[in-house]
């Protein structure tokens, strides 16, 4: 049997030859009157690593919670423009209404900042959603986890605890078997908020070297305040600031243009600030 | 190296903690000297005499648990409904969820004699159940509802955002997520609401002399009238001459009951607790 959840390497074609997963045009988000993020168009390209970068507070997860329509949890936001996502048939418009967003969140997972694991046993964590996504057999259920347990590199370590309590974890194991939860639902895209934020440096090192794994395979957008983070695993890398407190996007392009030659003051200002 | 004030501070504590303590000590001794002796396997398995001045209380115990089961059979399913529907759809801030959090706080604490009254009118006359078991129950499990509702809804309110956004992430119905994640994080707070919520009743009198009545035959039915201990215990010591002493052992038995149902849930929610950290 094929891993589950890794997919076909050769899914997405080589990220130098872009292809638009995601086409985000013109999206604003507002919390009740306040807006928070305005204008925002670019392209989220099939199997890249796309790096969100830029001071807090400027809409970042904003932006990646409208993705995946988690803005919808919250009370009073408001997200306009449009999103459509690549399908065999042509696009899907995210924004709409009508959208079955289950399936969409099926289809574009999420690792928050600070890691998630359910109060409950490491398998229980990673079965969970299955479930709830119709798989029952039990043959193919422990198949998938190991796939997924494997893939994050977390197999060896918990195999022979796979029934103790994932609070038991250290942070970076919690944050894998998060990304391991995502994998299970085998995910197109992949959002990432932080992911490395809360561990320590060999913790996020692991998680880093984990997410760079993804490439090829997923189409992920990662939020990190890390600047040689982005810089080491992004393809692509966009870099969002303030202006008249609404958060914009001011420069997207490949990482080495967004480091190297910035166009925008802006840009050059902050990552300058980073170096120096 | 403590200056005075310091000395001070720590001696006012430590005097508070020792009045209570010896407060309750002192009830406690006083009830224990008093029934102590008329307490006996006996006095717990046979029916009472002479108005309570002889003979035991087999059947007050059985209707105390009957009112008990029915309280807590209707308020715990209820409660926990209105608990869940307040945090989830009347998220902080909202008009209409600050209104119904106010009642409920209003309510919580308003007297149980008022309580009685509602019952007596709402559930005996109206609804016509007459002094009984049932009645008495409901009038209970009206009672406790609001301060069970609001412990249960603190308690859905501390479990994690994060918990809730990846269970959503993760395209879990509302369903799933509450049945799988969010409640069973918040466990140890419906415990410890249910907990409130049945020590407020097993000690209820008021609110269950106008409801389930003081017939101390042994109950047939929820449609019996019965009475509970706390009734009992009422009734010995206020209105039967020499009553005194069983309604002592009568209270230490109660106080025995409130005690352990306490002990039940603290273990209970130790154990979620433990299984799911394991800390």
């Amino acid at each position: 049997m094929t891993p589950h959840t890794l997919g076909d390497i050769e899914m997405g074609p080589p990220c130098c030859v872009p292809v638009p997963h995601l086409s985000i045009e013109n999206l604003a988000v507002a919390y009740g009157d306040t807006p928070v993020l305005s204008n925002v168009s670019l392209d989220i390209h099939k199997g890249c690593i796309t790096a969100l970068i830029g001071p807090s507070g400027c809409g970042k997860t904003s932006f990646l919670n409208s993705l995946n329509r988690l803005t919808d949890l919250i009370p009073g936001a408001r997200v306009e423009g449009r999103i459509r996502l690549a399908n065999e048939s042509g696009t899907l418009d995210l924004l709409d209404s009508s959208l079955d967003v289950r399936a969409l969140r099926r289809r574009i997972g999420m690792i928050f900042q600070k890691p998630n694991p359910f109060p409950m046993s490491i398998r229980r964590n990673l079965e969970l959603p299955l479930r709830e996504h119709g798989m029952r057999r039990a043959d193919l259920l422990a198949h998938t986890i190991e796939t997924a347990l494997a893939d994050v590199g977390l197999w060896n370590e918990v195999r022979d605890r796979l029934d103790a309590p994932a609070l038991t974890l250290s942070g970076g194991q919690q944050q894998r078997l998060c990304i391991a939860r995502a994998l299970v639902l085998e995910p197109e895209i992949l959002l990432m908020d932080e992911p490395c934020s809360a561990l320590d440096p060999i913790a996020s090192g692991v998680v880093e070297e984990m997410i760079q794994s993804l490439r090829g395979r997923y189409t992920v957008v990662i939020v990190t305040h890390n600047l040689a983070q982005a810089r080491r695993v992004g393809n692509y890398a966009a870099f969002f600031w303030m202006r008249e407190r609404i958060g914009q996007l001011v420069e997207f392009g490949h990482c080495r243009q967004i480091f190297d030659a910035p166009v925008h003051p802006a840009t050059a200002a902050y990552i300058g600030g980073m170096h120096g | 190296m403590h200056n005075p004030g310091d000395r001070l501070f720590g001696l006012a504590l430590w005097g508070a903690a020792v009045g209570v303590t010896a407060v309750f000590a002192w009830l406690f001794a006083d009830i224990a000297r008093l029934g102590l002796g008329s307490l006996s396997l006996d006095f717990i398995a046979t029916a009472p005499e002479n108005a309570g001045r002889d003979g035991g209380i087999a059947p007050i115990l059985v209707s105390t648990l009957l009112i008990l089961g029915v309280a807590v059979g209707v308020a715990a399913p209820v409660g926990l409904g209105a608990a869940v529907w307040l945090n989830t759809y009347t998220r902080a801030g909202s008009r209409g969820g600050r209104r119904i959090r106010l009642a409920l706080d209003m309510l919580a604490g308003m007297p149980s004699i008022v309580f009685g009254l509602f019952g007596n009118a709402f559930f005996s006359v109206f609804l016509g159940l007459g002094f009984s078991i049932l009645s008495g129950g409901l009038t209970l499990a009206a009672m406790i509802l609001p301060i069970f509702i609001r412990t249960v809804e603190a308690g859905l309110g501390a479990v994690e955002d994060g918990w809730r956004l990846g269970a959503a992430a993760l395209g879990l119905t509302r369903s799933a997520a509450l049945a799988h994640v969010i409640l069973p994080a918040a466990a140890p707070a419906i415990g410890a609401g249910l907990m409130l919520g049945i020590g407020r009743a097993a000690a209820e009198t008021a609110a269950l002399i106008f409801t389930s009545g003081y017939v101390d035959r042994m109950p047939e039915s929820l449609a019996d009238s019965g009475r509970a201990l706390a009734v009992h215990i009422y009734d010995l010591s206020m209105n039967v001459a020499g009553g005194d002493v069983h309604a002592a052992a009568s209270a230490l038995v109660l106080v025995a009951l409130v005690a352990c149902v306490n002990l039940m849930a603290v273990a209970l929610s130790r154990r979620w607790l433990t299984r799911r950290l394991a800390v």
